[in-house]
């Protein structure tokens, strides 16, 4: 970290940064560009158009879709109707972990594609999705087949739901939907979220009214088993007497999304990517929605005992509390050897539609303060707050999306709980439907920042000279050419677990490792570092 | 089981690709862009291709690849996406201040048809690039070829957009290195140079893709071909091309706009290989191969009659790019070991015939297969029914390695799991050692792991 004492103000620092851009852009980039001021509510611009040429960190919505909402379910087999590359470069590369166990369907190493041909774009690849997918269906008689549209599809006008529907109705025994995640949809991956939630919410969840055994019913939504996180929940939920019924979409199979309906309560992890199912299963269902995180040790104990409170069942919550009981100690020593040496030190977070919140914990458990953080593809309200809903502005990128309607089935719903009960756990503090938003808990003079631009990190790299930068795949090597290390938050640069109580200890330790290593001194030559000494060299 | 739904009977497939052993355009060309001093690789459609293409390159290099992106939103891809390119090059230039920006298309802007001469003179035009500065493109529709075809259109492109005809001609001699790594452009330097000879090669990814850790990060590393060099191009003596499908392109539009006559070899893998490259290099230059050369040529001729017995009648699979399966092929059999099964998913009706006539001339009848359908699947399937010694190819084939207990050496790209590709060469006759030590390597690691204890070997 720099010296606080020569770092100019924030302000100062927003305005070089943008004195550098053309007028326009400098407009338009200001307003995504915040000076925390704690206690006041501050607006962000967010989930609009990127500049044009300016190195951006996000991608696609076929990216959002296929890759991270539909990546993580084993047993469907995904067809990307296309040319080969989107599907070649969503092909194992987001690192979501799977358990088929000995015998269970695994499609997720591989790679299916209608791989388009120029007499596909010119005269139409319906037929040969319909030819795919009688092939994939011979091949391995799968449970669910995806279809996930890439640009050319949507302007040619293949109807890929129509070949979906003509297809499901002649192979009989197979569940076959179709996803129009054209990659100019939106403005980032989240369009492609907001699409995968429309259609696994129409085609699968409820399919299947049974119920899973168990007390305690729960879905997990927003967790894509990065690096074995889900494993790790899981885990924790067994020793707690919870019951996962679904996870979306982390270590997931079709049949769990089918019956996921029949839960008591959804937990969201990651607000942004899974925001929209919960709202339509409650609004269908009945089921509530409570906002959690699992990273962190300290923000896990608090996400169970907010499931105790909404259970209020002592045997439930007896049990919870012992499990965070058990598995406390393993951390606090873990954190006892490591803060020390992680005290004071900074971090900068620009990533996802929520890791670059929750993992804001973490590193105030290590006593490490976060001087700036943004997203890459969220919207206001994972800034500001659920409470700006009202007041953000539909334009058109977001309008072309599909927004469902959706109304209260007319058997199956059934509300979990009631208005009075409610009210009492609200007292009791769990805010049900709810999510603060990260600027809330961000200090004063730190930089709120969305859709960061390379030339945006490089400066904030310079002025500030953080311990540690955590991005992405496509930002890591050009900032620890810096001297700084970075951490991918998408990745986990191939480590992990960093859920639940076990993947903060093991966070601890990797990032004292980046932030301790002392590997970066040896960057200089010593003839750089003293530069008499080449002479004195030549001299001997 | 990794890949337990891959059955072992081959039923033919016309539609559905399954693991390809290839991917699309718009990667090749942003490769062969970075391979340009200070050039800005531009993608020219959706966000996610320039993410997608950045990710797989940073994977494969962890180096950072800086590009742009037009950012095409459903409004762009209905009304057309000038106003976004223009745009860019104005920020771009203003923000990034590049001497070259590379624009590449997309399975999008090819759909809709932008025209980006058209476009790019419009930005001029507006001044939104300023003197002495350069837009070069590549048309890059995904849906046709692969990413070896990316590649060679953003060469021709630098031929199209740089190269500068003149009457006047020098002794240099151009070399299009093909879709290679940044050790192996500089291996074919260090050949060239040991040559004697003055040449030009384009693109050179040497010290941009395998830049040092110095504390500082070089927006524009010190590699890359200068603009002037390219431009130089026109007036040389001949240009050697390096890989038919890579190289052909480019060398051709040099004659074509620049007179410069060209022949194409290929991409110096192997003994045989090497060995055309050094005496086209001669040809060209009138300059005799020196004895260092024949002395490197020796050691792997060396270690190749020393391991003979580890080699010989070892069967392989192998897949990739035509470029490097021809060479690789060729140097296989030269050790006489035997390729059974050999894929390729870039299309292009000469590689088939080039790879059997390799195979022919040492009696081998193999399975070999490219373009359509020719993917790891089917490779995986004839795996199943002739079972081999050794897989060859990108990251990708360790799921068929693990599954198949396959020795396996990593080759082509992406390698996402291993470094070294990035420093050292597969080319020339160092590259050829250091394939022979990966291979030998892989086979004596298996037989360590897994001979019973009494046939254990200290020497070997």
């Amino acid at each position: 970290m720099a010296d606080s004492t020569h770092i100019p103000s924030p302000e100062k620092i927003k305005e070089e940064i943008l004195s550098h851009y053309p007028v326009k852009v400098a407009k338009k980039r200001s307003k995504a560009m915040v000076v925390r001021e704690k206690g006041s509510d501050q607006e962000i611009q967010a989930n609009v158009r990127t500049v044009p040429g300016i190195i951006t960190q996000r991608g696609c919505s076929y990216a959002g879709c296929k890759g991270v909402v539909l990546g993580p379910t084993r047993d469907i087999v995904n067809i990307t109707h296309g040319p080969i590359g989107c599907g070649f470069y969503s092909w194992l590369t987001r690192r979501n972990q799977t358990d088929p166990g000995p015998d269970g369907a695994n499609y997720m190493p591989y790679c299916f594609s209608t791989d388009m041909q120029d007499e596909n774009i010119v005269f139409g690849g319906e037929k040969k999705l319909k030819e795919a997918i009688q092939e994939a269906y011979d091949l391995f008689h799968p449970k669910a087949i995806a279809i996930f549209a890439t640009c050319p599809v949507g302007l040619i006008g293949d109807d890929i739901h129509s070949v979906a529907r003509e297809m499901k109705e002649k192979l009989g025994d197979v569940n076959i939907f179709g996803f129009s995640c054209e990659g100019y949809k939106g403005v980032s991956q989240s369009a492609g979220h907001h699409i995968a939630n429309n259609q696994i919410f129409k085609h699968v969840v409820g399919r299947n009214d049974a119920k899973p055994e168990g007390e305690f019913v729960v879905n997990l939504l927003g967790e894509y088993n990065i690096g074995g996180d889900a494993f790790e929940i899981e885990r924790i939920f067994e020793n707690c007497g919870i019951t996962l019924c679904a996870t979306f979409s982390g270590n997931s199979t079709m049949g769990a999304f089918e019956r996921s309906h029949t839960a008591d309560l959804n937990l969201i992890m990651c607000h942004r990517s899974i925001n929209y199912m919960a709202e339509m299963m409650e609004t269908k269902f009945g089921i509530p929605w409570i906002k959690v995180n699992f990273i962190g040790a300290e923000a896990t104990a608090k996400s169970l005992l907010k499931i105790a409170d909404y259970f209020a069942d002592e045997g439930l919550t007896a049990r919870i509390k012992a499990v965070i009981a058990e598995e406390m100690p393993e951390v606090k020593e873990t954190l006892a050897r490591i803060k020390p040496r992680t005290q004071g030190k900074t971090a900068m977070l620009f990533v996802g539609g929520s890791r670059a919140h929750h993992y804001q914990e973490l590193f105030s458990e290590m006593g490490m303060k976060t001087v700036a953080a943004g997203y890459e593809f969220a919207h206001r309200d994972d800034y500001e707050g659920r409470k700006v809903l009202p007041n953000v502005k539909v334009d058109a990128d977001s309008r072309n999306i599909e927004e469902l309607k959706v109304e209260a089935d007319p058997e199956r719903f059934k509300a979990r709980i009631n208005e009075d009960q409610k009210v009492r756990l609200s007292r009791a503090g769990i805010e049900f439907e709810d999510y603060e938003g990260m600027m809330n808990q961000m200090e004063d003079e730190t930089f709120v920042i969305d859709d960061i631009s390379h030339w945006e990190s490089e400066k904030l790299i310079e002025t500030y000279k953080p311990d540690i930068f955590c991005a992405g795949i496509k930002e890591k090597y050009a900032i620890q050419k810096m001297g700084v290390p970075l951490k991918q938050l998408h990745s986990y640069d191939y480590g992990g677990p960093y859920a639940g109580f076990r993947g903060a200890v093991n966070f601890y330790v990797e990032i004292d490792r980046m932030v301790n290593t002392k590997i970066w001194k040896l960057i200089e030559a010593p003839w750089d570092k003293k530069p008499g000494i080449t002479a004195e060299l030549a001299a001997v | 089981m990794l890949l337990r739904h891959t059955p072992t009977e081959v039923a033919e497939r016309n539609a559905l690709t399954i693991n390809p052993a290839k991917t699309c355009q718009p990667v090749g060309a942003m490769y062969a862009a970075l391979g340009i001093h200070a050039c800005f690789p531009h993608s020219h459609g959706s966000q996610g291709c320039c993410a997608y293409h950045r990710s797989a390159l940073t994977r494969h290099y962890k180096e950072p690849v800086m590009a742009g992106t037009s950012s095409f939103t459903e409004g762009s891809s209905v009304f057309g996406g000038q106003s976004n390119l223009v745009s860019a090059i104005n920020n771009i230039f203003t923000i990034y201040n590049p001497e070259v920006i590379a624009v590449h298309t997309t399975c999008l802007s090819e759909t809709i048809g932008d025209d980006i001469p058209q476009i790019a003179s419009k930005a001029v035009e507006e001044g939104k690039v300023p003197d002495g500065k350069h837009i070069i493109y590549a048309n890059t529709p995904s849906y046709v070829g692969s990413h070896v075809d990316g590649f060679a259109n953003m060469v021709a492109g630098m031929v199209k957009g740089l190269a500068e005809p003149s009457e006047m001609r020098t002794k240099t001699i151009n070399i299009l290195p093909g879709w290679v790594e940044p050790s192996d452009m500089r291996e074919i330097k260090r050949l060239t140079n040991a040559m004697g000879i003055s040449f030009i090669m384009y693109p050179d990814t040497s010290d941009v893709m395998d830049a040092p850790q110095t504390g500082t990060h070089v927006f524009y590393p010190k590699g890359g071909t200068p603009v002037k060099a390219i431009q130089a191009s026109g007036s040389s003596a001949f240009t050697i091309g390096l890989g038919p499908l890579c190289s052909t392109k480019a060398a051709d539009l040099l004659k074509t706009k620049c007179k410069v006559e060209y022949s194409i070899t290929d991409i110096p893998i192997g003994i045989q290989a090497t060995d055309r490259f050094l005496m086209a290099l001669s040809r060209a230059s009138g300059k005799p191969v020196p004895e260092s050369l024949t002395d490197e040529r020796g050691r792997v001729m060396d270690i190749i009659t020393d391991m003979h017995q580890y080699l010989y009648g070892k069967r392989v699979a192998l897949y990739g790019d035509p470029d490097q399966l021809i060479p690789l092929t060729e140097f296989l059999t030269d050790m006489d070991m035997v390729p059974m099964h050999i894929v390729s998913g870039t299309p292009g009706k000469r590689f088939e015939k080039r790879v059997n006539e390799i195979l022919h001339a040492k009696g081998i009848e193999a399975n070999v297969r490219n373009g359509a359908n020719a993917d790891m699947f089917l490779l995986h399937q004839w795996i199943k029914n002739d079972p081999v010694d050794l897989l060859i190819g990108n990251t990708y084939g360790k799921y068929i390695a693990r599954d198949e207990n396959i020795p396996f050496v990593r080759h082509g790209f992406p390698i996402l799991d291993r470094i070294g590709h990035s420093y050292f060469p597969t080319t020339g006759y160092t590259g050829a050692m250091r394939l022979l030590e990966q291979i030998l390597g892989v086979f004596m690691d298996k037989q360590d792991r897994e001979s019973p204890e009494t046939g254990f070997e200290l020497v070997m």
